[in-house]
C-alpha cells in the first residue's frame, strides 16, 4: 500500500525515542572504549576504533541529532523562527536592480574545487539565484576557475532556468572556465567586471588573497555587492569592500534560507541548537577552571577534566 | 533514476567516509586518501571540459568580432603556445624524456618570465586596494567604525619600532599600556575569540551541510531532474 505523504513522515516522538537510543548507544559505545576489545589507540592498532577520536564520535553524535531532530519537527509542520540575514534579504533587490539597469548579474563561486564544501554551498546558492534570475530575465555571467565546477553550474544553473519556466534564456557559454591560477582568474575576473560593469557581484565560496582584488573592483564600478566565505582572514576584506558579507556558518544556511523548504530550515535551527550547546559547553568549563583554579577541589577538578577531554 | 542513484551513492559514500575516519583499520582508513586520489584523475579529465570551453567562447568571439575580441586573441595566443610547448616539450634541452619545468626550457622561460612576474603584479595590485579599502572602512562615521578605527591604529602603530618608540617613555606598572603590549593583547584576545566564534560556526555549517547533502535533504548541487 502506499502511503500518503502525511503518514511518511516519521512522528517527531518516535524520532526522539530513536535519539535517545542513540546517544544511549554512544554512551555504551564510549563506556567500552575503557577495554582493549574493540578500542585502540593509534599506535598499538589493537582494535577497529581510534580511541583518539571519541571526542570527535560524541560531539558528531549530539550535533547530528541536533540537527536531525530539528529536521523531523520541521518536516512534522512545527513553526521555526529563523532569524532574517540581510545579506540574503537583499539578494532579490540586487537582481531586480540589476534588470532594471539592463545590466548582468557577476557570480564567482570561489577558487576551491568540488571536493571543497564551501564551493558545494556555493553550488546550491547560485542554483536559487538563477531561479531569481530567471523569472526577471537577467543575464547571469559566471567564471569559474575549475572546470568540475564549471560543469556542476551549467547543470545547476540550466535546471534552474527549466524550474523558471525559462529554458530557452539559458545561455551555457555564461557558464565558462577561465584559468587554473589564481591571479590569471582574478586578472580575468577584474576584466569582466570592468569591461561588463554588472549591477550586481556575488562572491561566495573559498576566496584567498584575490578577495579584495575582486571586491574593491566591484566597488569602483558601483555594484551591490555581496559576499560569502567561510574562509576567516578573507572577511575582513569582504566586509570593508562588500555592501553585505555572509560571514562563515551564514555561506552554509544560505541555501537552506532560500529555499524557504522546511527540512532545510529544521537543519538551520539545528545548527543554533549546536551553537547553544557550544555555549553550554563554553560557560561551564570557563566556570569549572576558574572554580577549580579558586577552590582546589577535586571533584570540581575531575568534572572540568571530562569537559576539557570533549574539546581536546 | 538519474536522481536517485546519484542521492545513493552520495549517501554510501559519505558514511563510508564518516565511518573511515574512526576506524584504524583497512581499507576504512584509506579510504579518504583513494577518493582523493580518483578526484584528482576525475579533475585532469575534466579539465578537456575547461579548456574546451575557454577554446569554443574565445574563437567564437574571434570570429564574430565581438566586442574587446582582441583580449581573446591574446588569450588564445597564450592558452595555446603554453599548451604545445608544454605538452610537446618544445625547447626542452633534455627532448621528450626531460622534466618539463628543466633549466633552460622554453616553458621554464614561459613560467619565469612570464607567468610569475604577471602573478606578482596582480598580487602587488593588493596593497592599493588594501589602502583604500582601509580608507572606507576606518572612516569613523558610527561607534563600530570607531572601535576598528582605534584597533587598527593601535596594531599598525603597535607593530611597527615607531609604536615602541612613542610608548617607551611609560612607567614600568603602566607597561601594559604601550602600544606593541596593547596590540599583542588585542591580537591574543578580543581577536582569537572573534575568530574561534566564527570558526565554531563554520564547523556547525559544515556538518549540517554535510548532513543535508549525504541524507539527500540539499539537491541543488545535483542539477538535472528527472
Amino acid at each position: 500500500m502506499r502511503l500518503s505523504p502525511s503518514r511518511r513522515k516519521p512522528h517527531p516522538d518516535s524520532f526522539a525515542i530513536a535519539l535517545l537510543r542513540a546517544v544511549l548507544a554512544c554512551t555504551v559505545f564510549v563506556a567500552m572504549a575503557q577495554t582493549d576489545l574493540l578500542f585502540a589507540q593509534t599506535d598499538t592498532e589493537s582494535g577497529w576504533f581510534n580511541a583518539d577520536r571519541t571526542q570527535a564520535l560524541v560531539l558528531g553524535i549530539v550535533l547530528t541529532g541536533a540537527i536531525l531532530l530539528y529536521v523531523v519537527l520541521a518536516a512534522s509542520g512545527r513553526p521555526l523562527f529563523i532569524r532574517k540575514i540581510a545579506g540574503l534579504e537583499t539578494v532579490e533587490e540586487a537582481v531586480g536592480r540589476a534588470t532594471e539597469m539592463g545590466k548582468p548579474i557577476l557570480y564567482v563561486p570561489g577558487l576551491n574545487d568540488m571536493d571543497e564544501v564551501q564551493t558545494i554551498a556555493s553550488m546550491n546558492l547560485l542554483g536559487h539565484l538563477a531561479t531569481i534570475i530567471a523569472g526577471y530575465d537577467s543575464r547571469l555571467h559566471v567564471p569559474v576557475r575549475k572546470s568540475l565546477v564549471m560543469s556542476v553550474a551549467r547543470e545547476t544553473v540550466q535546471q534552474s532556468y527549466l524550474s523558471a519556466g525559462r529554458p530557452d534564456a539559458y545561455q551555457e557559454d555564461d557558464i565558462h572556465y577561465v584559468s587554473d591560477a589564481q591571479f590569471a582568474y582574478a586578472a580575468a575576473v577584474d576584466g569582466i567586471i570592468v569591461r561588463e560593469r554588472p549591477a550586481a557581484c556575488f562572491y561566495l565560496g573559498g576566496f584567498y588573497a584575490e578577495s579584495l582584488i575582486l571586491a574593491e573592483t566591484g566597488n569602483s564600478i558601483g555594484a551591490i555587492q555581496i559576499a560569502g566565505t567561510a574562509r576567516p582572514p578573507q572577511l575582513p576584506f569582504f566586509v570593508a569592500a562588500c555592501d553585505y558579507t555572509l560571514i562563515g556558518e551564514e555561506l552554509f544556511a544560505a541555501s537552506a534560507y532560500l529555499s524557504k523548504e522546511p527540512r532545510m530550515l529544521g537543519s538551520l535551527k539545528g545548527q543554533d541548537a549546536g551553537k547553544g550547546i557550544a555555549i553550554v559547553f563554553i560557560l561551564a568549563g570557563s566556570a569549572l577552571a576558574t572554580l577549580e583554579s579558586v577552590t582546589g577541589n577535586e571533584t570540581v577538578r575531575e568534572v572540568s577534566q571530562i569537559v576539557l577531554w570533549l574539546f581536546r | 533514476m538519474r536522481r536517485k542513484i546519484p542521492l545513493i551513492i552520495t549517501f554510501i559514500i559519505g558514511v563510508v567516509l564518516v565511518t573511515g575516519y574512526f576506524v584504524t583499520r583497512g581499507p576504512f582508513n584509506t579510504l579518504y586518501e583513494s577518493f582523493s586520489d580518483y578526484f584528482a584523475i576525475i579533475t585532469v579529465f575534466a579539465f578537456i571540459l575547461g579548456g574546451g570551453s575557454l577554446l569554443k567562447i574565445h574563437l567564437k568571439r574571434v570570429s564574430n568580432r565581438s566586442t574587446d575580441w582582441p583580449y581573446s586573441v591574446v588569450t588564445l595566443a597564450g592558452f595555446l603556445v603554453t599548451l604545445v610547448i608544454g605538452l610537446f616539450k618544445v625547447g626542452n634541452p633534455d627532448g621528450m624524456g626531460g622534466e618539463i619545468l628543466a633549466a633552460g626550457s622554453w616553458l621554464r622561460f614561459l613560467f619565469d618570465g612570464v607567468y610569475n612576474p604577471l602573478s606578482a603584479t596582480m598580487f602587488s595590485l593588493l596593497a592599493f586596494f588594501v589602502a583604500s579599502a582601509s580608507y572606507r572602512a576606518f572612516r569613523a562615521r558610527t561607534k563600530e567604525a570607531t572601535i576598528l578605527l582605534s584597533a587598527a591604529m593601535v596594531i599598525l602603530l603597535g607593530r611597527t619600532p615607531v609604536g615602541a618608540w612613542l610608548t617607551a617613555w611609560m612607567p614600568e606598572i603602566l607597561g601594559f599600556l604601550e602600544l606593541p603590549n596593547l596590540a599583542n593583547w588585542i591580537m591574543a584576545w578580543p581577536n582569537t575569540a572573534g575568530q574561534r566564534a566564527i570558526m565554531i560556526g563554520i564547523a556547525l555549517g559544515v556538518i549540517a551541510t554535510s548532513l543535508r547533502i549525504i541524507l539527500g535533504i540539499e539537491r541543488n548541487y545535483l542539477g538535472r531532474r528527472e
